[in-house]
């Protein structure tokens, strides 16, 4: 009965040209929404770079160059914000990469198997947590750390380095460092423990017939094999920790300026854009704010295109590893 | 020493060393959860669900107001960022083996890494400035936007794992290519796909930098979408940088409370997708 009636469906006239009709519809219906997939990050880049107009062709190159942020006075120059932004991410890469690198290595080497699953399990929630809630734990607990303990032991050891003097007040750029480090560390570790997960098994073997102990195992057989993927693994995490907002900006300290001293409040890119954009007066100021978002965006566009394609180009393509 | 203690002492003392990182990783992780859980148990009451914020100055109220919000603004966001995500999706499972498939792919990735600020500014210029006001729209839009790559993902990989075979049978039976993916393909895919979205549900729900000034916040209870509105992750900022004792334990109860919307979505998730016979199928693989 029921394949009666399909029968008799499919040969009603004009049928299958109507189905072809509708495949075609449906084409076009997930192809249209595809397209604003793209048309929305063109629209980004033209929005932002309108917007901004009349600040870039007021100030020109002298926006990236001069270091007088006074909107008051009202001039905009963005290097003390890209300066505390660069300073704030580099600290994180220094410490979460050695550290997220030992860990994914732990995970993936070392550890044996009924402790891969909690360990996993952690970093992931870590990586769960909303960069607001660091930033609240980095104002009330991080913050008092770094001013009452960490800051003066590390200005009594080291404090004939210049990036350790003077006094701690807690908030400044090692408090956002340190965040940004927390932040950024699941991602190194999640990332290049898939990329860690790709390399052959025959790798190791050779590696462990040819007499090589554990380590030497990882230092030369798979450390090697995954080295693009892990510098795209950390190039990614650059990304994030450029562009990360609330939780830097609730502990760099919001002042606009270049000190050597990590001790030093700072401010950076995406800090002044959260600050200031509800509170600026003049449209040039506005514009000054969108400017410094295109800056970031055009930044982090270029880092996070680079880290993508190392990514893809080491995982087999781009159907094939999903990190 | 010889050579082989040498290397054997190297290599203890290098495994020993990524040991060492872990421990130094989930200190610190456990140290966050475990503030938050003490300073938040401590503060959370039944007001905080109930009650609207008090005036500046007197103490208790809540944030009835701001959870609300956080709903509506979630509620906006999946409205969009569902139906663009699982569409491009399905393009580029279906169709996308080809350069636009290629563009769209890394353009959907790359949005997704874009700092969320940045999307806020974009929900501003088109939404908030032609409008000339705030509204729940503009960051129900942006937080939309962010969900978008996340769902696209999850469903163009979930799409993928659905046996060629199965698709066969039902277009061997006359049935359409369209309705083959919906009737078929999607709903052999759809445990994986809900839990894309639940996983761009938590990351949009704690999202607060995209809200700063397009939602901008409010201290009225309002659930119209024409008007500025507040949310849980904005109040918390508010609340933290304020000088007021009281808006600190009240941030804190706040996290607390939405720590736990976070991490249960993010649970629904993982039990979803332990569920689902195509994720397992392809962890088996």
């Amino acid at each position: 009965m029921a394949a009666d009636s399909i029968v008799k469906r499919l040969k009603a006239p004009g049928a299958l040209a109507r189905g072809r009709l509708a495949d075609r519809a449906f084409f076009i219906a997930t192809f249209i929404f595809a397209g604003l997939v793209l048309l929305i990050v063109a629209a980004i880049f033209i929005e932002l770079a309108v917007m901004s107009w009349p600040s870039l062709i007021k100030f020109g190159p002298r926006f990236i160059t001069s270091s007088d942020w006074d909107p008051v006075a009202g001039k905009f120059g963005a290097l003390p914000l890209i300066f505390g932004t660069v300073a704030s991410s580099v600290i994180a890469l220094l410490l979460a990469v050695p550290l997220g690198l030992g860990v994914a290595v732990f995970l993936s080497e070392v550890s044996p198997p009924w402790l891969k699953t909690p360990v996993g399990f952690l970093v992931e929630l870590l990586a769960g947590i909303p960069s607001v809630i660091y930033g609240l734990w980095g104002i009330f607990v991080l913050a008092p750390l770094v001013m009452n303990h960490l800051a003066p032991w590390l200005n009594h050891y080291f404090g004939w380095l210049p990036l350790f003097r003077g006094t701690s007040y807690g908030v400044g750029l090692l408090t956002a460092g340190l965040i940004l480090t927390l932040m950024v560390l699941p991602f190194i570790t999640s990332v290049s423990r898939e990329i860690l997960a790709t390399v052959p098994r025959d790798q190791r073997e050779a590696a462990l017939a040819l007499g090589m102990t554990r380590w030497e195992v990882i230092r030369h057989a798979v450390l090697p094999y995954g080295r693009v993927g892990i510098i795209g693994a950390v190039i990614l995490a650059l990304g994030r920790a450029l562009g990360e907002t609330m939780a830097v900006t609730m502990v760099i300290g919001n002042t606009p300026r270049i000190s050597a001293s990590l001790f030093n409040p700072a401010y950076s890119m995406a800090a002044v854009i959260a600050n200031e954009f509800t509170e600026a007066s003049s449209r040039l100021y506005v514009s000054a704010l969108i400017e410094v978002g295109l800056v970031l965006f055009g930044v982090t566009f270029l880092v996070n295109a680079a880290a993508r394609l190392l990514i893809w180009r080491v995982g087999g393509g781009q159907k094939r590893a999903r990190v | 020493m010889n050579p082989y203690n040498r290397r054997r002492l190297v290599s203890r003392i290098m495994l020993g060393l990524c040991a060492a990182s872990v421990v130094v990783v989930v200190v610190p992780l456990l140290l966050i959860i475990g503030y938050l859980i003490y300073q938040g148990i401590s503060s959370v009451n039944l007001a905080l669900f109930t009650q609207m914020p008090k005036p500046v100055g007197e103490s208790g109220g809540g944030m009835a107001n701001a959870i609300a919000g956080s709903l509506l603004l979630l509620g906006l966001a999946s409205g969009f960022g569902m139906v663009v995500g699982v569409m491009t999706g399905i393009y580029l499972a279906e169709f996308g083996d080809n350069k636009f498939g290629f563009i769209v792919r890394f353009l959907s990735e790359t949005l997704n890494s874009t700092p969320s600020i940045i999307i806020g500014i974009f929900a501003y210029t088109i939404i908030v400035a032609p409008m000339r006001h705030f509204s729940a729209l503009a960051g129900g839009f942006a937080l939309g936007v962010i969900m978008v790559p996340i769902i696209a993902r999850t469903t163009e990989d979930m799409i993928r794992l659905v046996p060629t075979s199965l698709r066969e049978a039902s277009l061997a039976l006359g049935v359409n290519k369209w309705r083959t993916i919906f009737r078929v393909v999607l709903r052999t895919a759809s445990p994986g796909i809900l839990t894309g979205i639940m996983l761009a549900l938590a990351r949009a729900a704690g999202e607060t930098a995209p809200l700063l000034f397009t939602a901008l916040g409010s201290r009225f209870w309002s659930l119209s979408v024409s008007e500025p509105i507040s949310s849980l992750p904005v109040q918390i900022y508010t609340y933290a940088i304020s000088p007021y004792e009281d808006w600190h334990r009240q941030a804190w109860a706040g996290a607390l409370i939405l720590i736990g919307i976070v991490v249960l979505i993010g649970l629904a998730a993982r039990f979803l997708a332990a569920r689902s016979s195509l994720v397992r199928g392809a962890r088996r693989r």
